[in-house]
């Protein structure tokens, strides 16, 4: 994972559940699939026109409900490339770090962002900058643990280390 | 300083004396259980050339979340599952015949006072009733706690809900904790360890504890305790011939808020759609005519959820326009319904007895819900597409308010059939 990504912002609201983000009539079906049906309840063009690099921007508590790691294995097969929420649930926050998927934490973060936003974020700073602006927003970077995970791509990577090493 | 329960368990896991919230530490696992997701799990295990799981006593497989199987699909995965106990060595599985894994864990003894235990399912939170630290985890983690044993966790910091006062009749913790949803949000506990401490939550069966501890999840919850008392000991000895220390938080131990919750004179709550902290007490609620009415899952359907509902359905009948699902949580849950004669009254009562599985909580099975129909239901989650279609709506309740409502066709209260 590179440290800082660029993307136009896709804009939701608080308390978006793995079962918006996954349905699971869609959860069956092969990730190919699978990903076109990501948050369709609530925005059916999401999935058929977000582009590789775009970033999500949310309100309170991203990812609350299931454990269902399909939340995160479609966002990054639609190649979404981070999640900024201004909090994020938390088996999402940890299924987002296992599978190398960057995620900010910025208090209010839905009034800096409107939809369409061009926005470059720096993941390890933990800032969030629009593209036309200078003085980037500064949010919450994650805990070095975290970071070191995220940037080997998550922990099955690790895994494989680990099980190489035996 | 002293250390509250998530504390002390994370501390002997680590092999620590002590840690902090907000600490990291990698933590030895006690107990591992999978469910369907061990057919997704497997892969990112194999994939990272992982070959057998670390401890075959430690793991646990269980089928319930689309049992029997619905689809072919289904079936599918199902018996990528068998194959996959079959070649990972895993000791413990528990088939289609055995109920939601919450309940079939507990009652096998797998669970105990000062565990570990992750699982690939949020509501995992509900082993915090037994005094264990039970926590959800995904597809990806599991696969590394399978070929390792082990997992990194934040040391979180700990908030207490102290339950005070006496329940009305028919009127149970799954309204307590409906009701500190609705008071203090679905977030009040984000990242965060919940002991509920007080009277009334001393007086609760650990039936009812654990739909308290089921539902925290739904608060953000990672884990959430009641302190193990001589209670949860004598429900125990039947399960478990591992010894049974009791402990506690120490004295000291530093909580970062108490809230305090007086449950006198609490009505029957109800969640409504789309989100668990939309709540309202009955008598605030406008009219609300239903399809369907369900009494089950892990939240809600143990003995004391069949018996709350039995006692309003005797000697009544559903309405027409409602079908009602009565899902006991397990076998032994089914029989002792059968045996006491629960059973009886919902099939006078004109009810379906389902058999013990997730039911049609998950979306993808028996009773799912058509565009524009609505549901009461003594589940978890009144998301959005839920139990059906995207256009129907989940309330959440009691099994006793589930009961009455299904009599009447649309959402009552249950204390009017006391």
């Amino acid at each position: 994972m590179a440290s800082l990504t660029r993307g136009k912002v896709w804009k939701f609201g608080d308390n978006i559940d793995t079962d918006v983000i996954t349905p699971t009539k869609g959860l069956s079906l092969p990730l190919d699939e699978m990903k076109m049906h990501t948050l369709e309840p609530i925005n059916p063009r999401f999935a058929k026109e977000v582009q590789p690099g775009d970033i999500i921007v949310s309100g309170k508590n991203f990812g609350c409900g299931s454990s269902r790691e399909t939340a995160v294995t479609a966002l990054k097969a639609l190649k979404v490339g981070a999640i900024v929420a201004e909090s994020f649930a938390r088996i999402f926050f940890r299924n987002a770090i296992a599978q190398g998927l960057a995620i900010l934490t910025i208090p209010e973060a839905p009034q800096y962002f409107e939809e369409g936003d061009e926005v470059e974020l720096d993941i390890k700073a933990g800032t969030a900058r629009h593209i036309n602006q200078e003085n980037p927003i500064q949010g919450i970077p994650l805990a070095p643990d975290m970071l070191a995970m995220l940037e080997k791509g998550g922990i099955l990577p690790l895994l494989q280390e680990r099980v190489k090493a035996l | 300083m002293g250390m509250t329960l998530a504390e002390k368990i994370l501390a002997r896991a680590s092999g620590r004396d002590e840690v902090k919230p907000g600490e990291f530490v990698t933590a030895r696992i006690d107990l591992a259980m999978c469910h369907e997701a061990l057919g997704m799990v497997s892969d990112g295990f194999r994939s990272a050339g992982a070959k057998k799981v670390w401890d075959s006593d430690k793991v646990v497989v269980m089928l319930d979340h689309y049992v029997p199987s619905p689809t072919v699909k289904t079936a599918e995965v199902h018996k990528k599952v068998r194959k996959d106990v079959k070649d990972l060595g895993i000791k413990h599985y528990y088939g289609e015949s055995e109920g939601v894994c919450h309940q079939v864990l507990v009652e096998k003894g797998h669970v105990l006072p000062g565990r570990l235990v992750v699982a690939t399912d949020s509501h995992t939170t509900t082993y915090g009733a037994l005094g264990a630290a039970g926590t959800g985890i995904g597809f990806s983690e599991m696969a590394y706690v399978l070929a390792t044993g082990e997992l990194w966790f934040r040391v979180p910091e700990t908030i207490r809900f102290e339950i005070s006062g006496a329940l009305s009749p028919l009127v149970t913790s799954k309204d307590v904790i409906l009701s500190i949803a609705g008071t203090y949000s679905s977030e009040v506990a984000q990242y965060k360890s919940i002991e509920f401490t007080g009277s009334a939550a001393q007086n609760m069966t650990v039936a009812s504890r654990m739909t308290m501890s089921n539902m925290a999840m739904e608060l953000g919850a990672k884990f959430a305790f009641f302190e193990p008392d001589e209670q949860t000991l004598t429900y125990l000895k039947g399960l478990t011939r591992q010894p049974l220390t009791p402990f506690k938080s120490d004295r000291d131990a530093l909580y970062e808020q108490t809230y305090r919750v007086d449950v006198t004179g609490l009505e029957p709550q109800i969640a409504i759609p789309y989100s668990v902290d939309n709540v309202k007490p009955i008598s605030e609620l406008e009219e609300v005519v239903i399809n369907q009415a369900v009494v089950g899952s892990c939240t809600n359907g143990r003995l004391e959820d069949l018996q709350a509902a039995a006692s309003i359905l005797k000697g009544r009948a559903v309405h027409p326009d409602v079908r009602l699902l009565v899902i006991p949580a397990s076998k032994s849950v089914y029989r002792d319904a059968l045996k006491s004669g629960l059973l009886n009254v919902f099939l006078d009562a004109n009810a379906i007895i389902c058999n013990p599985s997730c039911g049609p909580c998950f979306g993808q099975h028996m009773g799912q819900l058509a565009a524009g129909e609505t549901c009461v239901a003594s589940i978890n989650r009144n998301f959005r597409g839920r139990m059906g279609s995207d256009e129907a709506k989940v309330y959440l309740a009691s099994s006793a308010t589930v009961a009455a409502s299904a009599i009447e066709g649309k959402i009552v209260d249950p204390r009017n059939f006391a």
